[in-house]
């Protein structure tokens, strides 16, 4: 019991908090408007392979593009105290140049895995763009990034020369929905794989830790002995492979790309799962398992509202009243008041007590 | 008697004046190798008019985000609050009994509503001003479609008269192949946004409200010692943002005489990249209005070049466009720079 309480407390100080409640609320709001919400089951899909279809599955299979680009929008925001605009621009390159490989010749295994590296090499030169525009010549990264985010879906258009071409392949499906024979979508085990490969860099490297230092305070970074420019530089390179993650996720889903509406806007919503995570959008100390569970609440709530039936131009005006209550609930300034008026609770009946 | 020296020295530039007067260069040279090199159309005046009266919109909310990037702030929902104001007046105006008074009036209560309530979330909550207004953004985009899915057109005829109102300055009009003079033409929405540019201006420069802008932008702290009311000032600031988007939703509105849910959509990014453009740093503190219009305008002759110069392609406009705002953001950042590492010399002499 008392162990229990401890965490909770220890919960109620963290930054955690707040995603976790947002997660806790859409839950109970759900259970209550509908029991059956969140039940799974086993249907067979076009290809008559048994496989899990449900309102659960399809958050965690639609959220992952989101979570991959909330990952690396974290590392960015916590080096550069910047945000990066154009990673949905990034995605649709990344997209392109994969489509674009795969074009070329039968598609078979290799070609794939040889589109998924180039696609991933032009994503981190775009990343290394940005990151140098904010690094070395001291860029504010929103305004480093409007040039991408300006350009960028142009640029993915100009790649394959004013098509929209499709890419039809049972492997590029797979990647998209299911492997044949496994129930679970593909995307939900690449993003626990992109997620492994943080938790194993921030393990066995000291990424992590140079990365808040270099946010918090870069002078004090510098002067003991990291690099700033190299580490902001990452950063941002390590988005762009996030990005061409995303992007191939994306254009898989529909076996063809788009470069008008993939991924579109989903900026916005990555950089709003940093920032309902807990961490602050001004750089320094961040917790990657808030922006990812900030980014699952996102795409819960986006299913609830479609489950309510509202139409889907028109879920942006109740999901903007939702973000707004979070974020107040989330401002110091409320929760100064509330611990406040809390304090004057405890102190006016411990005086009832003591006058008793 | 005291005899003044000739030379007096001079005042060296504000960072503000420096970033302003390298955009005006640029955008004369480069009208200017337009008006040489392509001809044609870009040697009436009707063609920069045109410019003008296609960006209307674009110059006011630039001039909301020029005041709010001073304050060191930002406000990405001037795109979404025109896009609501315009379909909101359209079907407003679409209703019987509506007039114009009351239409701009909606226009800009939308605009102050966004404004009033985004400010005191920002200034009074302590709330990150990116993840308000894009809230806002997010609000104001989804209540339009709420308003009406389908694209309208305003029927209502004192309307579509004030639509067709222009000023006709005759000469500035050039002769057409027929022999009659066709005189150039400017529309109301340009002179409501001229008339805004001064007197953001004017509030800038002159008043003890916008030089607490540029103190709150600069330098918070030292803001606070000089008794400047921060919470307020940033609170108006995001006020009269709103206000003036609410502004441009009626002009844009002027203009096109239709409303769709998909209106002024990345306008908030245009807006900002005008500012940027014009001299106004994200950071704070450092910004003028007039840089703001000069930025709009060099944005605008942009995309208005590259077709005209034989780049065709759908995706010519904006990789050159975004290829002008990468080369004015270093220009910018180069010239800060060997300022800075100057003045830091003349401290150490």
């Amino acid at each position: 019991m008392k162990k229990i309480k401890q965490s909770l407390m220890k919960l109620r100080s963290s930054q955690l908090l707040v995603p976790c409640i947002a997660v806790a609320l859409l839950v109970i709001f759900n259970l209550i408007r509908d029991p059956s919400f969140f039940s799974v089951s086993l249907a067979a899909n076009n290809n008559g392979d048994p496989v899990l279809t449900g309102n659960l599955i399809a958050i965690l299979n639609g959220a992952s593009e989101l979570v991959i680009l909330a990952m690396g929008m974290t590392l960015v925001t916590a080096a550069s105290g910047g945000q990066d605009i154009a990673v949905g621009a990034t995605a649709a390159i990344a997209g392109s140049v994969f489509v674009k490989v795969l074009s070329g010749g039968p598609i078979t295994g290799g070609t794939i895995l040889l589109g998924f590296v180039c696609c991933c090499l032009v994503a981190m030169l775009f990343g290394a763009f940005n990151g140098t525009l904010v690094a070395v010549f001291r860029i504010q990264p929103m305004i480093a990034t409007l040039i991408l985010f300006t350009c960028g879906r142009s640029i993915a258009y100009w790649i394959n020369g004013g098509a929209t071409p499709t890419v039809e392949s049972p492997i590029v499906t797979a990647i998209g929905s299911f492997i044949p024979g496994v129930p679970v979508p593909t995307p939900i085990f690449i993003v626990l794989a992109v997620g492994l490969i943080f938790a194993l860099l921030f393990r066995f490297t000291n990424l992590g830790l140079y990365t808040q230092t270099v946010g918090i305070n870069q002078r004090a970074a510098r002067l003991n002995g990291l690099n700033p420019t190299a580490i902001k530089l990452l950063a941002f390179v390590i988005l762009g492979a996030c990005c061409a993650v995303a992007g191939v996720i994306s254009v898989s889903r529909l076996s063809l790309i788009n470069h008008e509406t993939l991924l579109l806007e989903i900026e916005m919503d990555a950089i709003l799962a940093v920032a309902i995570g807990g961490n602050s959008l001004g750089g320094g100390k961040f917790k990657l398992s808030g922006s990812i569970i900030g980014a699952y609440a996102i795409r819960m709530l986006t299913t609830t509202l479609y489950a309510m039936k509202v139409p889907s131009t028109s879920v942006k005006a109740y999901k903007a009243v939702v973000i707004i209550l979070l974020v107040v609930m989330g401002s110091p300034v409320v929760k100064q008041f509330f611990g406040k008026l809390s304090a004057k609770i405890k102190a006016k009946t411990a005086g009832k007590e003591a006058r008793a | 008697m005291n005899k003044q020296p000739k030379l007096r020295q001079r005042e060296p530039m504000s960072e503000t004046q420096l970033l302003m007067t390298i955009a005006i260069c640029i955008f004369v040279v480069m009208y200017g190798l337009a008006i040489v090199f392509l001809g044609g159309g870009f040697q009436r005046t009707q063609q920069f008019f045109n410019i003008l009266n296609d960006n209307a919109a674009l110059l006011i909310i630039s001039c909301s985000l020029t005041i709010v990037m001073i304050c060191g702030g930002i406000d990405i929902s001037v795109g979404g609050v025109i896009g609501l104001v315009v379909m909101t007046c359209v079907v407003y105006l679409n209703s019987a009994g509506a007039s114009i008074p009351v239409a701009l009036l909606i226009a800009l209560g939308i605009g102050a509503a966004f404004g009033v309530v985004q400010g005191f979330l920002v200034s009074y909550l302590e709330i990150q001003p990116f993840i308000v207004t894009l809230a806002g953004m997010f609000f104001a985009r989804g209540m339009t479609t709420i308003v009406s899915v389908n694209p309208q057109k305003v029927a209502h005829e004192g309307f579509l008269a004030l639509m067709k109102q222009k000023i006709e300055i005759p000469w500035l009009g050039y002769v057409a192949k027929k022999g009659n003079l066709v005189p150039a033409r400017l529309e109301i929405g340009v002179i409501i946004a001229l008339a805004v540019v001064v007197l953001v201006y004017v509030l800038l420069r002159y008043t003890k409200l916008g030089r607490g802008f540029y103190a709150i932008g600069g330098n918070q702290q030292s803001a606070l010692m000089l008794g400047v009311n921060i919470k307020r000032t940033r609170f108006i600031a995001h006020t009269l943002s709103g206000l003036l988007a609410g502004l441009a939703g009626f002009v844009f509105l002027m203009h096109t005489g239709a409303g769709n849910a998909t209106n002024a959509s990345a306008a908030e990014m245009n807006a900002i990249a005008s500012s940027i453009i014009g001299g106004t740093l994200l950071t704070g503190g450092v910004g003028n209005v007039f840089g703001t219009l000069f930025g709009v305008l060099t944005l605008a002759t942009i995309k208005a070049i590259v077709p005209a110069s034989g780049l065709t392609e759908p995706w010519w406009q904006s990789i050159t466009t975004g290829a002008m705002l990468c080369f004015f953001i270093l220009l910018q950042s180069v010239v800060l720079k060997k300022r800075g590492s100057k003045k830091a010399k003349a401290a150490k002499e």
